[in-house]
């Protein structure tokens, strides 16, 4: 490596570079090898829990529990027990899905693209980020399921061999779905898996106990560090960072199809595409920095996810939630400029003349006006306003859906057939199940695996430390 | 199996005992049965000793599992027993030699008689339902000896063919499961011979005083049989009294005709020659005597098609004009070209004033009420009507007072319209016995309460719940000390009854009775009685005779004596076949009414004034335990489920209320006891409140059973229909009423009016420009000019060969009055959701009916019908988003959904711009009609909703299951389904046209919907067939297509419609 010459802040000032703001360290000060290793195992390995994590994850059960319940009076009784209805056809299912899966998107995000792009900072959270993916998309991957009327035959949707010679209906955008979200799920845990495989290494290593030393030594598929192995390593990584990156705008362009390539108004839109895939960025930041501040702080990791972390994802979040604004405002304007009463109505009813237009309003609020903040510093390095302004974004991002799915159901082309929805009691509660589904995963995942990759960190404090060698 | 059935119903009779069996066993004599068969002529076939035998102990045992005149069934008809017992028949079929489901006495099918039933095709009976006494004709079409769906019998002048949504949904109450099913005797169960012994009893000791103590009160009666038999009971008894009494009465128009001639008389009304017509609060197009035959007769005059054809317009000026005053907005006033919204007590003020300008004298101070509108509007009226004397009607409503009929009377004859050969006819009344029900009723409850009545036989009818509050019948019938209630249900009635009988449905019934015109009907059962029902006639019978007689032998000797001389059983067949006798229809009675007719008396009146009506979809409450009618959207508020107080916007404004606010109504010195819901009616008079009866049953069974309010409670008999003086109070809380549309008023109307949904012109207009229908809006297809396309689409994109289906609806004709609707329900096996489910707006009508109010006055807008069934659209949009391909295009453009396929997604819904398809969010097609309510924790706790409808225990009846269409599939859970153009009915006409080896005939395809319009609005066809009905409306510059611009392509097109509005009333 190149030999850089360090300078103080007073000689670069003297020697008349441009200035730059001192920029926060990735890892906190102190740390050599064997602590990160340290600080990031021993909460596998030997750590007790914090009572922050124990709350979380029995919260977590009860609405997991909640989620068994809704789930199976939904399939004794049928879809009636929804709010769903003609023509509403669609409600909280579809909502919740479209949500859970943007949320997976910033995973694959930070993982993949980011790593591309050689941004050294993601390694603190890619991990985290990667299992909030495969958590998300399990979320996500059950409402499709759930929604149908025929669950039982939800086989159909698969191109398989049968005796009947019938093919899936390859035009209708819940095809593309089916291959779109699988595909994503697949190759996401994949990447996840092989990104475990060395830090499953160390904690066989380290593990205390026989069991322990058992499981982590299988799931590590007999990792020995050697440098072959290593370059393998790499290689996958990057191949499967290569492939994770077009999922990361095809998957939710083909959720936002199921919307556009319909010809409903307010869903008909060709804006949809990449209005939804910063959507989902958008809302899958803010939902790695909601689970990634109470844990960091439990944990005491500061000095791992550092304050430059959250200021960066703050960053991104504001930037990606501007591009969201900008497609609000380019629906605003489509429906104006189309010249098409169907869509003006929609509009004008969505936002001023429609019952359901408090949800538009409230959805501007969070998704527009409450991240505002964000361009003070003070907010994106503090975790608790910053806390607070990603709750606002996780409910923005829901509540968008829900404007898009329900206003547009609700009043479309003939006035005789116009309804109104409102979710019941069992569609809170399957909602509220998946979040427990969600939590209970995370908190496991906390609990027995490397929530931060090791040995990226590792190689991050080779960099900083590797100066002037 | 012959026509020649063999027995009752049949129902596991548990009075054969095992003795009976040992018994049959043991009394076998070999050489015995040798002995008979060598003798025997009769069955060829035997299948056991015993039945060769013909032992008295096998005999008992026929008897008993097939009796002839029934025992007490007291189980459940169940699939299992069903089968059980028709396992049992084919097996006996040597014996009793044919099916047996079907009656014992011989019934003729419709026209054709088959050599046999073949399974799989229906059969059709003509037969007749009844409504106010009235019969209108039907045609009941069974599968394997099951009456699944009625339709209207063409022969029949009520009818044409046609049939409303009450007579259709009469196939319903046959099959309801709640219907009575045994004889009753003070709660306990009972049997017909102690019921008859001890009704005997009382008129033996009731002889010496000539029956002095004995009542009969039924309704209206003009059955010649029963009427007979009832004279011959009044004859042997002649201080007994016979009553009448319906509460959806006719006394104004039996009294109206009295004061106009000095007898009673039917009135019968040509609309079909008719050029105007006045209706004074009359919805003839939707109720009443006759409104079927009616309806049909007016929209023959709104047909606009014949002519347009080539752009020339000469049928157009044959348009007949209708003016309608009306304080509730009815059918008909929504069908008129001009409308008055008016109080009730006014209707008659400006009768007077257009009396006065037809130049009848004696109209008093006419005219010196009215505002000026009115008075421009009742002088315009009166020219227009004189413009076409002779051929101009004025009807006035039933619960309009008698003097106003008196004067529609006297109007009548002023316009030459009673001439011979004219609009209007008189003949005797159809009626046994007309009479002023009311004054009957009355006298009847005053000899009730003064103990002089020992025995009362309710013949049907409910006046327990019905009658006038002021009547105090409960209280006058309980010092009867012996009373006897024939009845479908265990009604209010019968409840208070020592003896309850089960009456027999028109279904399964011997009977007659006249139609508007006085054309007598024999109605023919096309079912054995499903339980131990008596009929009216039986009941006289095993009063009068001393052996009782079967409906089918009262009948017959009936007509025997009536028709001596001649070839009966020809007569009997034809009569039968045909559904009607021949020549009945009564003769034209040359009546003049006075001109001099005396204003009716002003009540007192209050601010604000009421109106009480029979309520559209069921009635004065007789159909309340009808699920299809509960759920069919009445015709104007599209609620359900329910009855509303009706008021105007002004008047809710006027009064601080609001949609679903609840009101405590009081009417004269009587208060409801619940609250009733509001309801805002456009179009509703100022100042004017309207009811609905036959609602607040509160014995009726599980699918009626406390629903609504019941009005009778403070209906008194001095106001029986109109109330003067009506009050409203507001009560904190609200009710949620559940309607099929949502309430916008006329926010929808102008929406609609600008994406062209329902097109509507004047005469004028439409003669202006042929082009105004379709001009104004983007239509693809409208390709007129090849070197100026209005679009890039490819039209000829699709190719149709051979059959290409399409459907054009009238909007001109449509009434809006929901027989298409009911008509689909029953054909296409719809279930019933519920009124919880109707408030989610989960109803799953096939076609449903969409109104629109058009025009910026709240208080007097114009009303549109549309009726919407699926579009069948080329380019259909539900197609291409269903991932399974479960809804696909077929080769003639019918848009095919396959239930096995379907895995609910909803997609194919939401992309529907139509909003046709209807999804299957629990499994309606199995659970009991509308018990789906429960949905949610909200209303009721989770054991209990958890527990219902999600077992076995809740399945729906089995009696339901067999009223069943067998030709169209019932929907399970989670599968969408939609209006499939019958296709049923397309592929039984395309196996016919194999089997014979030609093309299916032209028009030779009916759907339900079109098949039962009463206004004909619904044409089906081939458009390949350039002289299909079909194709020629298609090609009128009236056709449309709504939401053309998505270039769907509906096959479903409408023809605009054209008024024919009076220019000198043109603002």
């Amino acid at each position: 490596m190149a030999t850089v010459e360090k300078l103080t802040p007073e000689e670069v000032t003297a020697k008349n570079y441009p200035a730059l703001a001192p920029v926060a360290p990735l890892l906190g000060p102190g740390h050599d090898y064997e602590s990160i290793s340290d600080t990031i195992t021993s909460v596998v390995v030997e750590k007790p829990h914090p009572p922050g994590w124990f709350i979380m994850a029995a919260v977590g059960m009860c609405f997991l529990s909640l989620l068994g319940i809704s789930t199976a009076y939904l399939f004794a009784r049928g879809t009636g027990t929804w709010g769903v209805t003609i023509p509403i056809a669609w409600g909280f299912a579809i909502i919740n899905f479209v949500w859970w899966i943007g949320i997976g998107h910033a995973g694959t995000l930070i993982s993949a693209v980011l790593l591309l792009l050689r941004q050294d900072w993601r390694n603190a959270i890619n991990r985290f980020a990667e299992a909030m993916t495969i958590f998300a998309v399990a979320c996500a991957g059950m409402f499709p399921l759930l929604h149908l009327g025929r669950p039982w035959v939800a086989f159909f949707i698969l191109p398989y061999p049968n005796s009947m010679g019938l093919w899936p209906q390859f035009r209708s955008p819940l095809v593309w779905d089916v291959f779109a979200i699988s595909t994503y799920g697949s190759v996401s845990l994949l990447f996840w898996y092989i990104g475990l495989i060395p830090d499953f290494a160390t904690c066989r290593d380290r593990a205390k106990n026989r069991f322990a030393q058992i499981a982590y030594g299988m799931a590590s598929l007999g990792w020995r560090g050697s440098s072959r192995h290593w370059f393998r390593y790499e290689t996958a990584s990057m191949l499967l960072a290569g492939l994770c990156t077009p999922l990361v705008v095809s998957v939710h362009s083909i959720v936002s199809f199921d919307f556009s390539a319909s010809q409903l108004p307010g869903w008909h839109t060709t804006i949809f595409p990449p209005y939804f895939v910063a959507g989902a960025i958008y809302a899958g930041f803010a939902m790695v920095l909601t689970m990634a501040l109470p844990v960091r702080k439990w944990y005491k990791m500061e000095s791992i996810i550092t304050t430059r972390h959250i200021d960066n994802m703050a960053k991104v979040m504001l930037t990606v939630g501007l591009i969201v604004c900008y497609g609000y405002a380019s629906e605003l304007f489509y429906a104006w400029y189309s010249g098409s009463s169907y869509e003006r109505f929609m509009m004008w009813n969505r936002i001023w003349a429609g019952p359901y237009r408090y949800a538009y309003w409230a959805l501007i609020v969070c998704n527009f006006v409450v991240p505002q903040l964000l361009w003070i510093k003070s907010v994106r390095v503090n975790p608790i306003p910053l806390f607070g302004v990603c709750m606002f974004i996780n409910v923005g991002m829901w509540l968008e859906r829900y404007v898009i799915v329900v206003t547009s159901l609700t009043r479309d082309f003939l006035p005789s057939s116009w309804g109104t929805y409102h979710g019941t009691i069992w569609d809170w509660g399957i909602f509220a199940g998946t979040l427990g589904f969600f939590t209970v995963c995370m908190c496991l995942f906390i609990r027995f695996m490397p929530m931060v990759a090791i040995h990226e960190i590792r190689v991050t404090h080779h960099k900083n430390t590797s100066h002037g060698h | 199996m012959t026509q020649e059935a063999t027995a009752n119903f049949p129902v596991e009779d548990p009075t054969v005992d095992q003795q009976t069996l040992e018994n049959l066993k043991s009394s076998v004599e070999l050489e015995e049965v040798r002995d008979r068969l060598a003798k025997t002529s009769g069955p060829a076939y035997w299948r056991s000793l015993e039945e060769a035998a013909q032992t008295g102990a096998f005999q008992t045992y026929l008897h008993n599992e097939f009796p002839e005149q029934a025992s007490t069934p007291t189980t459940a008809l169940t699939r299992r027993n069903f089968l059980h017992v028709m396992g049992a028949s084919l097996a006996l079929a040597g014996v009793t030699s044919g099916c047996a489901r079907q009656p014992v006495e011989k019934i003729f099918p419709y026209v054709k008689p088959p050599e046999e039933v073949i399974p799989g095709r229906a059969t059709y009976y003509a037969s007749a339902s009844m409504l106010g006494g009235y019969a209108t004709g039907v045609l009941v079409e069974t599968h394997m000896g099951r009456p699944t769906k009625i339709e209207g019998l063409p022969g029949h002048p009520s009818s044409l063919g046609a049939a409303d949504a009450i007579t259709q949904a009469s196939v319903l109450n046959m099959y309801d499961p709640d219907r009575s099913r045994e004889v009753l005797n003070r709660g306990t169960v009972g049997t017909w011979e102690s019921v008859v012994d001890e009704i005997n009893g009382v008129l033996d000791s009731q002889r010496p005083s000539g029956g002095r103590g004995v009542r009969i009160l039924t309704q209206t009666i003009t059955s010649p049989t029963l009427g007979a038999q009832l004279k011959t009971f009044l004859a042997r008894y002649p201080e007994a009294q016979w009553h009448q009494y319906e509460p959806v009465g006719r006394e104004s128009v039996r009294e109206g005709a009295r004061l106009a001639f000095n007898q009673y008389a039917d009135t019968q009304y040509h609309f079909d020659v008719a050029d105007t017509v006045l209706a004074l609060d009359a919805d003839f197009l939707n109720a009443g005597v006759g409104h079927v035959r009616y309806a049909k007769d007016f929209a023959a005059r709104r047909d606009v098609f014949e002519g347009d054809t080539h752009g020339e317009h000469q049928e157009a000026q044959s348009l007949n004009r209708l003016y309608a005053i009306e304080s509730a907005p009815s059918l008909t006033g929504a069908a008129a070209d001009h409308r008055l919204a008016v109080r009730p007590s006014h209707v008659e003020t400006i009768a007077r004033a257009i009396a006065s300008g037809l130049g009848l004298p004696g109209q008093g101070t006419a005219g010196a009420d009215l505002s000026e509108s009115e008075t421009r509007w009742a002088a315009a009226v009166a020219t227009d009507l004189k413009d076409t004397a002779g051929n101009s009607v004025v009807i006035v409503g039933e619960h309009q007072p008698a003097e106003l009929h008196a004067l529609a009377h006297a109007m009548n004859g002023a316009l030459a319209n009673t001439n011979s050969e004219k609009t209007v006819e008189y003949t005797d009344s159809a009626e046994v016995r007309p009479e002023n029900q009311l004054a009957s009723l009355q006298s009847l409850v005053d000899d009730m309460a003064v103990g002089d009545v020992k025995m009362l036989i309710t013949l049907d009818g409910n006046p327990l719940y019905d009658a006038p509050s002021d009547f105090n019948f409960s209280e006058a019938m309980d010092k009867v000390p012996m009373r006897v209630y024939l009845g479908l249900h265990e009604n209010e009635t019968a409840r208070l009854s020592h003896w309850h009988i089960p009456a027999v449905h028109d279904l399964e019934s011997w009977s007659d009775a006249r139609a508007h015109d006085g054309t007598i009907s024999l109605a023919q059962p096309s079912i054995a009685p499903l339980y131990d029902g008596k009929s009216s006639t039986e009941l006289l019978s095993a009063m009068l005779d001393d052996i009782p007689k079967a409906g089918y032998d009262i009948l017959r000797e009936h007509w025997e004596a009536a028709r001596p001389g001649i070839n009966f059983e020809k007569f009997w067949t034809t009569s039968l076949s045909t559904g009607i006798v021949e020549g009945t229809a009564l003769p034209t009675k040359p009546l003049r009414a006075g001109t001099q007719v005396t204003p009716s008396v002003a009540a007192e009146r209050g601010a604000l004034e009421a109106v009480i009506l029979p309520d559209p979809s069921i009635y004065d409450g007789r159909f309340a335990n009808n699920g299809w009618l509960q759920e069919a959207p009445k015709p104007l508020t599209k609620l359900t489920w329910d009855n509303a107080v009706h008021i105007s916007p002004a008047t809710a404004q006027a009064q601080g209320l609001g949609l679903d606010d609840l009101v405590q109504v009081t009417l004269g010195d009587l208060t409801l006891t619940e609250p009733l819901p509001v309801w805002i009616q456009p179009g509703h008079a100022a100042d004017t409140i309207s009811l609905h009866l036959g609602f607040g049953r509160t014995e009726v069974g599980k699918v009626g059973q406390g629903i609504g309010q019941n009005i009778s409670s403070i209906r008194r008999s001095s106001e029986m229909n109109l109330v003067g003086n009506a009050s409203l109070e507001k009560v904190p809380g609200s009710y949620k009423l559940a309607r099929t549309e949502e309430h916008h008023l006329i926010e929808i109307g102008t929406i609609s009016e600008e994406r062209g949904l329902v097109r509507a012109f004047t005469q004028d207009e439409y003669e202006a420009d042929d082009h105004v229908v379709t001009g104004h809006f983007h239509d693809p297809t409208h390709n007129e000019d090849p070197d100026n396309p209005v679009t890039l689409y490819d039209l000829e994109e699709k190719k149709w060969d051979g059959y290409a289906w399409g459907m054009t609806i009238d909007l001109n004709k449509c009434t809006g009055c929901n027989a298409c609707l009911v008509a689909c329900q029953s054909e296409n096996n719809i279930p019933v959701v519920g009124r919880e489910e109707v408030r989610l707006g989960r109803e799953m009508h096939w076609i449903r009916v969409d109104r629109y109010y058009y025009g910026s006055d709240l208080d007097n807008p114009a009303t549109h019908f549309q009726p919407v069934p699926c579009m069948q659209c080329e380019n259909a949009h539900c197609e291409v988003v269903c991932p399974v391909a479960a809804t696909t295009h077929s080769r003639e453009g019918l848009n095919d959904m396959t239930y096995n396929r379907c895995i609910g997604t909803r997609y194919c819904s939401n992309n529907c711009a139509y909003k046709v398809r209807r999804f299957n969010f629990y499994n309606y097609g199995r659970t009991p009609m509308g018990q789906h309510g429960d949905r949610a924790l909200g209303s009721k706790n989770l054991t209990k909703v958890m527990g219902e409808d999600s077992t076995h225990a809740h399945d729906n009846p089995e009696s339901i299951k067999l009223m069943r269409n067998p030709d169209v599939t019932v929907r399970t859970r989670g599968v969408m389904e939609k209006c499939t153009y019958c296709v049923q009915r397309i592929n039984l006409a395309r196996q016919d046209a194999k089997r014979d080896g030609g093309e299916i005939a032209r028009d030779g395809v009916t759907t339900a919907c079109q098949q039962t319009c009463p206004s004909s609005a619904i044409t089906f066809g081939d458009i390949n067939d350039s002289e299909s009905g079909v194709s020629k409306r298609k090609k009128s510059h009236r056709n449309y297509a709504t939401l053309a611009d998505l270039n769907a392509r509906p096959r479903t097109t409408y023809l605009a419609r054209i008024t024919n509005p009076n220019p000198e009333l043109e603002a």
